[in-house]
């Protein structure tokens, strides 16, 4: 146990350039997954971006594959894959069928390329897991760049996709583009995805794309409070996953993964406490 | 029914009185037509009624009357302009859909949706004068106990209740109603009826209430249109309302009988089976 939690060297660590850009990165990713999390949640996403995560892994290895950059290979299968949901299976039933079988055949399509590849097994396992060598390899400009348009997009649109999300009839009979909204949204699922995959590795993904805004969820019905609860736990979760992984010297993502799964659990003992969930806030 | 096209065609749609106007309006889908030759106005507080089977093109009349769907010949008017998506001066209520019960969204956001939700950018200017305007839809409405719950953990009625407030509090000068009473229970039922009479009548608000079912809002109709595959029929409840412009309507014998204060349609064939339900006789 002692393996698992520790803050041996955590100071001389933090000073490692590595190290600082992989915490910068946490902390960009933070933002952007926090901001799009409670979207995801209203609009019952979770598992396209499951799907988009598995996707952004057949781009990613098939990029190592062809020696792209691996981040460009994942950005590409992520942002594919969040248009074919979008097109394909507006409605939801229709949606979750779809996404089960393009993200099957996506992930055996990745392992297929994994086993053809030659190179670095850490760079392998870090497409699944994530890892913190990988985030340094992570263009940071990149990763600014598609915050700047990611939180520009929210910002601009946010009524109209939280309208869309919320109710898309009668959004659609107020003028608002419901379907047009739907792509885009599935286009900054991707790129955002695809920025989380190197992180906390395809796998996990789920647990800073959804659990800060599922825990948020639990309680407030805030929307602009439930946005703010999730960026702080996609952030208290990638930043201190981060910390808490450098002395151990494990993955990053299983201690991210941790603690976002202990917000959500926090998140629904306090709603239980309150009485009723989520509380009338 | 065909359309004397030409003659309707060339009148110019007359100084806009009529809160809705329609001249010479057909709807063709394909070599289907839904209806031709329809000339209908609304005036300021007026309650129209449309009735039909379904597929008779009552939700496709509020479609065009909202800017969702092009006339396929003649001209409508939405408060006097051409009906566009988003327009301020168009309420619209849809039936009852249950919310999502995890919807990060309170009452008063669902009600806020309705002034800004088809707005660009995150609004902060005018916040102040929103919030009241929201207070007031909502107190007009009696949700202000529950502004602050989440949608989705509402009832029916309550969230029915919270839609009527969102078509009111841009202060619309036309109210298009897609069977909001469905799946309400009685009492419900006459909950939001009264508030879309009240609204009516103290802001001289037109409605347009499609339904299936006149006996709730029987009281409150001033005129019926009457839809029956390609043929119609406009007036006065009593006038629209009988056994032989029904059996000529729909080319079979119906007979319509008035009990205490109640309309039986009954022999209105299969295809209306909808209307003539007695289990809330």
């Amino acid at each position: 146990m002692n393996k698992l939690i520790s803050f041996e060297n955590v100071g001389e660590l933090l000073a490692l350039p590595f190290v600082q850009s992989a915490l910068i990165a946490c902390a960009v990713l933070g933002l952007v997954a926090g901001l799009l999390a409670p979207l995801i949640v209203a609009r019952g996403m979770s598992f396209a971006v499951h799907g988009t995560a598995e996707l952004a892994f057949t781009g990613g290895a098939a990029a190592l594959l062809t020696g792209i950059g691996v981040q460009i290979g994942a950005v590409v299968g992520a942002v594919v894959a969040g248009l074919v949901f979008g097109v394909l299976g507006l409605r939801q039933r229709e949606r979750d069928s779809v996404i089960g079988v393009v993200l099957a055949f996506g992930l055996g399509l990745g392992v297929l390329m994994l086993a053809l590849y030659h190179g670095r097994a850490s760079n392998k396992f870090g497409l699944l897991t994530g890892s913190i060598v990988s985030i340094d390899a992570t263009n940071l400009w990149v990763l600014g760049g598609v915050a700047v348009v990611v939180v520009t997009v929210v910002a601009v649109f946010h009524r109209q996709l939280l309208f869309a999300s919320a109710d898309p009839e009668v959004a659609t009979a107020r003028g608002v583009p419901v379907r047009m909204l739907s792509l885009l949204f599935a286009v900054l699922i991707g790129l955002v995805t695809a920025l989380a995959v190197p992180v906390v590795g395809a796998i996990l993904v789920l647990s800073v794309m959804i659990a800060p805004g599922a825990a948020a969820a639990r309680v407030t019905a805030n929307p602009l409070l439930a946005t703010a609860l999730a960026v702080a736990f996609a952030e208290l979760a990638l930043v201190g996953g981060t910390v808490l992984s450098l002395a151990p010297g494990l993955p990053v993502s299983g201690y991210v993964a941790a603690i976002a799964f202990a917000c959500y659990v926090g998140c629904r003992v306090v709603a239980r406490y309150r009485g009723r969930s989520p509380a009338r806030a | 029914m065909t359309l004397p096209s030409t003659a309707h065609d060339a009148r110019p749609v007359e100084a806009p009185a009529a809160a809705v106007s329609l001249r010479g309006a057909r709807l063709s889908f394909g070599e289907r037509t839904l209806w031709s030759g329809l000339d209908l106005d609304v005036a300021p507080g007026e309650f129209i009624a449309v009735l039909g089977p379904n597929g008779s093109g009552k939700t496709s009349l509020i479609r065009v009357l909202l800017g969702l769907q092009a006339l396929s010949a003649g001209e409508v008017r939405v408060a006097g302009r051409e009906p566009r998506r988003g327009s301020p001066h168009i309420g619209y209520i849809p039936q009852q859909k249950a919310l999502d019960p995890d919807l990060p969204l309170r009452g008063r956001d669902l009600v806020g949706l309705g002034l800004d939700g088809h707005r660009l950018g995150i609004g902060l200017r005018g916040r102040r004068v929103r919030r009241a305007q929201v207070d007031a839809a909502l107190a007009a409405v009696g949700g202000t106990s529950y502004a602050d719950a989440p949608v989705g953990r509402l009832s029916g009625g309550e969230q029915q209740r919270l839609r009527v407030a969102q078509a009111l509090v841009g202060d619309p000068a036309v109210l298009l109603c897609d069977e909001p009473l469905l799946s309400l229970d009685l009492a419900h039922q006459a909950g939001v009826t009264a508030l879309i009479d009240q609204r009516r009548r103290v802001a001289d608000t037109a409605v347009v209430f499609v339904t299936h079912e006149i006996n709730p809002i029987l009281p409150l109709v001033d005129r019926v249109l009457y839809l029956v595959d390609g043929r119609f029929r406009i007036g006065p409840t009593d006038e629209v309302m009988t056994s032989s412009v029904l059996s000529a309507l729909y080319g079979t014998q119906v007979d319509v009988l008035r009990v205490r204060d109640r309309l039986v349609v009954v022999g209105a064939d299969g295809a209306d089976a909808a209307h003539c339900h007695g289990d809330d006789l």
